[in-house]
């Protein structure tokens, strides 16, 4: 649903990694899910007419009658109740990330920058600064678009052993490497002494389950979870080491960058969207958050790719005894499709099991026991790089403003606002958008505000007292 | 809570430019200027209020439209609740937030001759304002839906009247006790709009049926 662009390789002590062009793709993802998501609301108005195996002879009727007022109203239903799936898990990312700012000094210490911004930004003059920042932020957006377009080029060339390949290093280096020196970080501020012993089982235990539900199959809260602490870690790493000038610049063009990559006709995501979309395949595992996972398992016997892709995703097996009660055969297999694909799969399909789905949700209908999916329980997505990318605002408010505690909270609300406008207009516009740009600009705008209009301002009026 | 740090947003550009063209040196005029802020940035806040109103009365005829039953699913009377919850937070946390943080670390309060119950009443009078914000807002909303204009520039009064008393910290029985008669004037005032009554409140207490 929303797109966020993030590539960053990352040199750290003498280690390259590339964490991001996931979050490209999982974001492209995201969109094309996302939109068949919404597509598939919007279709449910033409299926019932032309689609007639698997429908109940009332469930055609009444989808007739009422299906544009229901769209549209499951549409803002579901889209309050999906900007509040997503708000809860943004907010913990940034108060995850906060609260390591505010508590670990490691991460406000600066202990000299990655590879990709090589220009200091000590330097005499203020245009001197200007130009390094300008130059390092130059460099970073130039690296992330080359890592996206030869993901691109991986992704169209099939190539997926590379990219799944990339995808697992990316995520080994986060969950054990970045972890444990944030583990390292939070036992030397709090003064707590721990045995190597103690370490590398915890380190273990916690890279191991991460992989394993990330990749694989886990609990959802649990995938989740990871989801926002891996988020969280390199949200950390990149407030450290990105200077001040430049990681607001960086900022500001990789929102404009996402415009430009998800909108155009020839942006890089949105070309891997549409590969995607003529391949009806699933993108990458293993960078969207989704705030639901309704995967089955053992449905779909007819695509038998989308049988192995499923049960390579994490699966909340709600649906498995969905599977049992359907009593049609070809509304078996549609569930089967919707339940799987609907985040995933092409837009005619979807449709036709959304709308038995629809009439048990909304009209109560006590015959729908085809299935017992909630189009509630069609989640949102939103890509890690987003989140990484809120935090990294937040974060950096946080560590180096005036107005401290004052400018987290206007930049934290700035940002849900712009999400939840993201989301409206994704209600509205029923295709891939952007995530970062509307956020990120109210972040910065509320930031660079509040840090040098508000805080005087209310500095003064506490200091008197006075109270507006 | 947006629009309520978006108007903090813009009385703050005022009374910075307003200070930058001034002479910072001439005490008594910072504090006049600090003083006109204020009352800018009440006046704002209200605007800014307004505005939230209607931008919530149109989405109101948005969902009526779209639900089935021609009503929305959110009342207009509980929109206005959180809008008012919303503008009392925001204020609330703008102005306790920096305050809770410094009041972590050490350091003695007054020391330097300041009063000593700066921690206390600020508390207090965050607390007043958040319960003030909720009911103001239950107040206007309900103005603004039955075009009563009095009540509207009854809650505009008594936020300029709240914060105006607030000048006379730190003689802080002249800015607590008449924010906490306003608190509960306007309390008694939302309850009977909203449809509460004396014999409610009694049945409640009692736990009537």
């Amino acid at each position: 649903m929303t797109e966020l662009s993030a590539h960053l390789p990352q040199f750290q002590h003498g280690q390259l990694t590339e964490n991001f062009p996931d979050n490209h793709l999982s974001n492209t993802n995201d969109n094309s899910e996302r939109r068949r998501h919404d597509n598939s609301e919007r279709r449910r108005n033409d299926n019932p007419e032309s689609e007639t195996n698997g429908q109940p002879q009332n469930n055609i009727q009444q989808v007739v009658e009422q299906d544009e007022e229901e769209d549209e109203e499951l549409t803002l239903k579901y889209g309050a109740k999906h900007v509040i799936m997503l708000f809860v898990p943004v907010t913990l990312c940034m108060v995850v990330v906060v609260a390591t700012i505010k508590s670990v000094s490691f991460y406000t210490r600066k202990d000299g920058q990655l590879i990709y911004t090589p220009f200091t930004e000590e330097t005499e003059t203020v245009g001197q600064r200007a130009l390094n920042s300008i130059l390092n932020a130059a460099i970073m957006i130039s690296v992330i678009i080359v890592m996206t377009i030869l993901l691109v080029v991986l992704y169209k060339y099939r190539c997926y052993k590379v990219i799944h390949g990339w995808l697992i290093i990316s995520s080994l280096l986060l969950l054990f490497f970045f972890s444990f020196i944030y583990l390292g970080e939070v036992f030397k501020t709090y003064n707590v002494a721990m045995d190597y012993i103690t370490v590398a089982l915890m380190i273990w235990n916690f890279g191991v389950v991460g992989m394993i539900c990330i990749h694989w199959k886990g609990p959802l809260r649990l995938q989740q979870a990871y989801l926002i602490m891996i988020s969280a870690l390199m949200a950390l790493v990149f407030i450290k080491y990105l200077p001040e000038w430049t990681a607001w610049l960086i900022l500001a063009v990789i929102s404009v960058y996402d415009l430009v990559a998800v909108l155009c006709p020839k942006g890089p995501l949105r070309m891997l969207v549409e590969t995607a979309q003529e391949r009806n395949e699933t993108l990458f595992p293993a960078l969207i958050y989704s705030s639901t996972m309704v995967w089955l398992v053992n449905m779909a016997e007819e695509d038998p790719e989308a049988q192995r892709k499923a049960s390579k995703n994490s699966a909340y097996d709600k649906q498995a005894p969905a599977s049992q009660t359907q009593n049609e055969d070809a509304e078996a297999d549609d569930g089967g499709f919707s339940q799987e694909w609907q985040q995933q799969r092409d837009n005619r399909i979807g449709p036709i099991e959304s709308t038995p789905e629809s009439r048990a949700a909304v009209q109560a209908l006590p015959s729908n026991s085809q299935t017992s999916e909630d189009p509630e329980e069609r989640g949102v997505k939103l890509g890690l790089g987003d989140f990484i990318f809120y935090s990294v605002l937040v974060g950096k408010a946080s560590a180096t403003a005036s107005g401290d505690w004052n400018t987290t909270l206007a930049c934290f609300v700035a940002i849900l606002i712009g999400l939840c406008l993201t989301l409206l207009l994704l209600a509205i516009f029923k295709k891939a958008l952007p995530a970062l740009p509307i956020s990120i600009t109210f972040g910065l705008v509320f930031y660079f505000a509040t840090d040098n209009l508000v805080q005087p301002f209310m500095d003064q009026l506490a200091f008197h007292q006075f109270y507006i | 809570a947006f629009f309520w740090l978006v108007s903090l947003l813009l009385s703050s550009l005022i009374w910075f430019i307003a200070v930058k063209a001034s002479d910072p040196r001439d005490e008594p005029l910072q504090k006049g200027l600090l003083i006109f802020g204020v009352m800018f940035s009440v006046l704002l806040q209200e605007a800014f209020r307004f505005l939230y109103y209607k931008l919530l009365r149109k989405a109101i005829e948005g969902l009526v439209a779209l639900s089935e039953d021609g009503c929305s699913p959110i009342s207009i009377q509980q929109m206005a609740y959180v809008a008012g919850v919303g503008f009392g937070l925001m204020s609330g946390a703008f102005s306790m937030i920096n305050l809770l943080a410094d009041a972590l670390g050490p350091g003695t309060v007054g020391i330097h001759g300041d009063s000593q119950l700066y921690f206390l009443t600020s508390a207090f009078m965050t607390m007043v304002l958040i319960f003030l914000h909720t009911f103001w807002g239950i107040l206007f909303f309900h103005g603004c839906e039955h075009r009563r204009w009095w009540e509207i520039t009854a809650v505009v009064v008594m936020h300029l009247a709240v914060s105006g008393s607030t000048f006379c910290n730190p003689l802080y029985v002249g800015s607590l006790v008449p924010s906490y008669l306003l608190m509960a004037a306007a309390a008694a005032w939302a309850y009977l709009l909203s449809g509460g009554s004396a014999q409610n409140l009694r049945r409640f207490l009692l736990c009537k049926s």
